[in-house]
């Protein structure tokens, strides 16, 4: 953990660039969605679209994602606190919720097939499925950093120091983004 | 390695940099085996921006060397559709086919692979990745006063994206059924059915997975890049003190980042139609006498989404090379550049543009006509900023010392062959003149002039002039000039014929053109195009001896400066170690630009005002 940061340079800005880049990172990812998205208003706009009400599972399922967030940025105020069990147990919390999100995303999916709505039966159907799908692998991609996070909070002493507080914050930044990136999907989903 | 050329007296910019420098303590820490300590970490995994850039250029000329003998088989089916091809046999294998009087021919299904490949790989894997990945990598750091990019891992995860996307494409040229044969473009149903033809199937999956990689490589070297010209520049160092260099890669990186996920979406939901059965591309359609279960898609939401990163992808392909030949028309011609700012602000302006004029490529797809004016509009109006910056190249020479080497004159090719391409996309632009234009050899033309070769030659400037800052020596100049000289008449020979073949209506794409009672006068045209193709493919040869030879055998560089740049990459020792400069940073005091300025010939950007100096240019 001791890797020199290579690019260490007169440094006026008081965004880390790490978390810059992140942050750009996140404009991309962004605009894969923004294309999805508005994919879905042009071949809407086309005719032949199969009219459903999203399941009721789905704003449920924001709930837990929205939870989750607060249970992150609650552990990350812990964190910088120094209340160590807090900490700890918080980000277990916020695993729980990520991983009952993604199961919860499936039962979505099913509850749609329930009501008619296959992958393939159409497009409209289809967009759902996609959008959302590829949405719970940007989800796996922050559970994977959690996973990361836990280790690091359980193997090593609780300090505060300034390399640790960045790679929490760029747990943090993601976190939230994925979560957010969700309830615009689904606010989009829901008034298209 | 970095103590090697080390001049025994202390070099005048080593002064500089030790009085007004910057003292990061960067070489008070112990960097550990990460960095060049054995063979691997040095040439292979090395996460150096100097050793990337060299691994992203000549991974780029292999793919440049491939493409191009693609295309110089299938102008001789173009040019010569008679003659016997057994001899490519040992090559091709089944794909030339024999006939009983022993003539061999070329498989008209292997004739659109083979066009599709071209395309993907120059566009893609030379003029993306081998422009780009080069020199933003090389440049960015040197020329802002960054000891390497903000993520030096993330950087080196680009360079083996990108290799690992070579590997899939290359291996996919291999298949029994043949590499994807549907255009560069992809566009379904070829590209969302496997069975539509024989390049649908393995090889399209292959072409796909490797541009996934692709897409992903171009991000995260955009990420870095963005981010290290946004955070890490030195002391002193504003945005409006860049070198053009740096604006161009920094707004490539803006637009790659912006489009390229576009693409990924497109892609995953071809995936999707072709493995998981949807229908978001595939419309009604029989195939073999069947209908399928596809209902309802839409091939034109492919387009749009496709073309959302195309046409940003040609100035993604074209700025990198526009910024390269302002700065080496510069430092060639003596000269301030003329219009720093104008020329920034087009960057802008054809970045910004470029997102809204997609359509233009769509304009015979059934688009609504009223809807094409709009394109139209926008279209014509990047005519604007792009004259800005041919007037300002112009301006640039004339009048200078200039110096003619290989590099100027690549760099002033670059504004002739960037003159005479966007010159027939204003016909392109207007949606009545596409209606005869469109998919003839006047399109194939158009960009071929104006952002491949244009882009070629940028690429060239750019490699003849950082040359001795790549390898610590020079290429070989006589080879330089007749390379250029070569590439110059060979490439308007190529591509000026294509106009007239063009407006007579000729089709690209086509596998031969005897059929056509209306297209015979063209033969002996077809014929002079492919020896041109060949000769230029020939002079290619050239070059690549040259740049293999110079790296060990080419004449030494000497001084630091050889050409009396202002920018900072040369006031590193010849051949800068990790970190670039061995002591402190550099701070920039100026411009990039002061040539020529109170009497003197150039005043590097570490140099500070002097008292008695005139305010500063721009």
């Amino acid at each position: 953990m001791n890797a020199p940061v290579v690019a260490t340079e007169y440094r006026r800005n008081r965004i880390h660039s790490k978390k810059f880049a992140l942050l750009v990172g996140c404009a991309s990812i962004m605009m894969m969605f923004a294309a999805f998205t508005s994919a879905y208003i042009v071949r809407q706009a086309a005719g032949n679209w199969l009219e459903f009400n999203l399941p009721n599972i789905f704003y449920i399922n924001t709930g837990v994602i929205l939870l989750s967030s607060v249970a992150l940025h609650a552990s990350y105020l812990s964190f910088k606190k120094g209340k160590t069990n807090m900490y700890r147990s918080l980000l277990l919390v916020t695993l729980a919720l990520g991983l009952t999100f993604l199961v919860l995303q499936y039962q979505g999916w099913q509850a749609l097939t329930a009501i008619g709505v296959g992958l393939t039966t159409n497009p409209s159907g289809s967009f759902i499925y996609v959008i959302s799908g590829l949405h719970a692998a940007h989800i796996l991609g922050g559970v994977a950093a959690l996973v990361v996070a836990i280790i690091h909070a359980y193997s090593l002493t609780h300090q505060v120091t300034p390399a640790r507080k960045l790679r929490f914050e760029l747990t943090l930044i993601y976190w939230h983004f994925v979560d957010l990136l969700w309830v615009y999907l689904l606010i989009f989903f829901t008034i298209q | 390695m970095a103590n090697v050329t080390t001049a025994p007296a202390v070099h005048e910019d080593d002064l500089l940099i030790e009085e007004y420098g910057y003292d990061d303590h960067f070489h008070e820490h112990h960097h550990g085996d990460k960095y060049q300590s054995n063979f691997v970490t040095t040439y292979i995994f090395s996460q150096d921006h100097k050793m990337i850039a060299k691994q992203f250029l000549i991974t780029g000329i292999f793919w440049a060397i491939i493409g191009a003998a693609m295309s110089l088989i299938f102008r001789l089916q173009l040019g010569f559709p008679e003659e016997n091809m057994a001899w490519l046999k040992p090559l091709l294998g089944k794909w030339i086919t024999v006939n009983d009087a022993g003539i061999g021919s070329l498989a008209p299904e292997f004739y659109y692979a083979l066009v599709t490949m071209h395309g993907t790989i120059l566009v893609f894997f030379v003029l993306t990745a081998g422009l780009s990945g080069t020199f933003s990598n090389l440049l960015i750091p040197l020329q802002i006063g960054a000891r390497d990019m903000a993520s030096p891992f993330l950087n080196m995860l680009s360079y083996w994206f990108f290799f690992l996307a070579g590997i899939i494409m290359f291996f996919s040229l291999f298949l029994n059924t043949g590499p994807f044969s549907g255009g560069w473009t992809a566009y379904p149903p070829l590209s969302a059915l496997p069975q539509a033809s024989s390049g649908s199937g393995a090889g399209m999956t292959m072409w796909i997975v490797s541009l996934v990689f692709f897409v992903v490589s171009v991000l995260l070297g955009g990420i870095n890049y963005i981010t290290t010209v946004l955070n890490l520049r030195t002391k002193g160092m504003t945005m409006w003190r860049m070198p053009l260099t740096i604006w161009s890669f920094f707004v490539t990186a803006i637009l790659g980042l912006l489009s390229f996920p576009v693409l990924a979406s497109a892609f995953f939901l071809v995936m999707c139609d072709r493995g998981l059965g949807t229908s978001f591309f595939l419309s009604e359609i029989f195939i073999g006498g069947q209908a399928l279960d596809h209902v309802g898609g839409s091939p034109i939401l492919y387009q749009h989404l496709f073309w959302f990163l195309g046409h940003p992808e040609v100035y993604i392909i074209i700025l990198p090379a526009m910024g390269l030949v302002s700065e080496v028309l510069s430092v060639h011609s003596r000269k301030p550049i003329f219009g720093y700012k104008a020329m920034v602000y087009s960057i802008m302006a054809i970045g910004f543009l470029s997102f809204i004029v997609w359509a233009h490529h769509m304009f015979m797809s059934g688009v609504n006509p009223f809807i094409s004016n709009f394109f139209v509009i926008f279209t014509l109006i990047i005519a604007v900023p792009s004259a800005v910056k041919v007037f300002n190249w112009i301006t640039t020479v004339y009048g200078g010392n200039v110096r003619f080497n290989s590099a100027s004159l690549y760099a002033i090719g670059f504004v002739s062959m960037f003159i005479s391409g966007g010159l027939t996309g204003i016909f392109l632009g207007n949606s009545a003149i596409d209606i005869q234009l469109h998919d003839t050899y006047f399109v194939v033309a158009h960009f071929h002039i104006v952002m491949g070769v244009a882009a070629f030659f940028g690429m060239f400037a750019g490699i003849y002039n950082w040359y001795p800052k790549m390898f610590g020596r020079f290429m070989n100049e006589t080879l330089g000039k007749l390379h250029f000289w070569g590439t110059m008449i060979g490439a308007y020979a190529v591509f000026w014929p294509m106009h007239y073949l063009g407006m007579a209506g000729v089709p690209r794409r086509y596998y031969r053109f005897d059929s056509f009672e209306a297209f015979g006068q063209f033969v002996e045209m077809n014929q002079f195009i492919t020896i041109a193709a060949i000769v230029t493919f020939g002079f290619q040869m050239i070059f690549v001896i040259n740049f293999f030879y110079s790296i060990w055998r080419g004449k030494k560089q000497t001084t630091r400066n050889p050409w009396k740049a202002t920018t900072l990459e040369w006031t590193t020792p010849i051949r800068p170690g990790h970190g670039n400069w061995e002591g402190k940073i550099p701070t920039v005091q100026r411009w990039a630009y002061d040539y020529g300025k109170d009497g003197k010939e150039f005043i590097p950007q570490i140099q500070p005002i002097g008292e008695d100096e005139s305010p500063e240019a721009h």
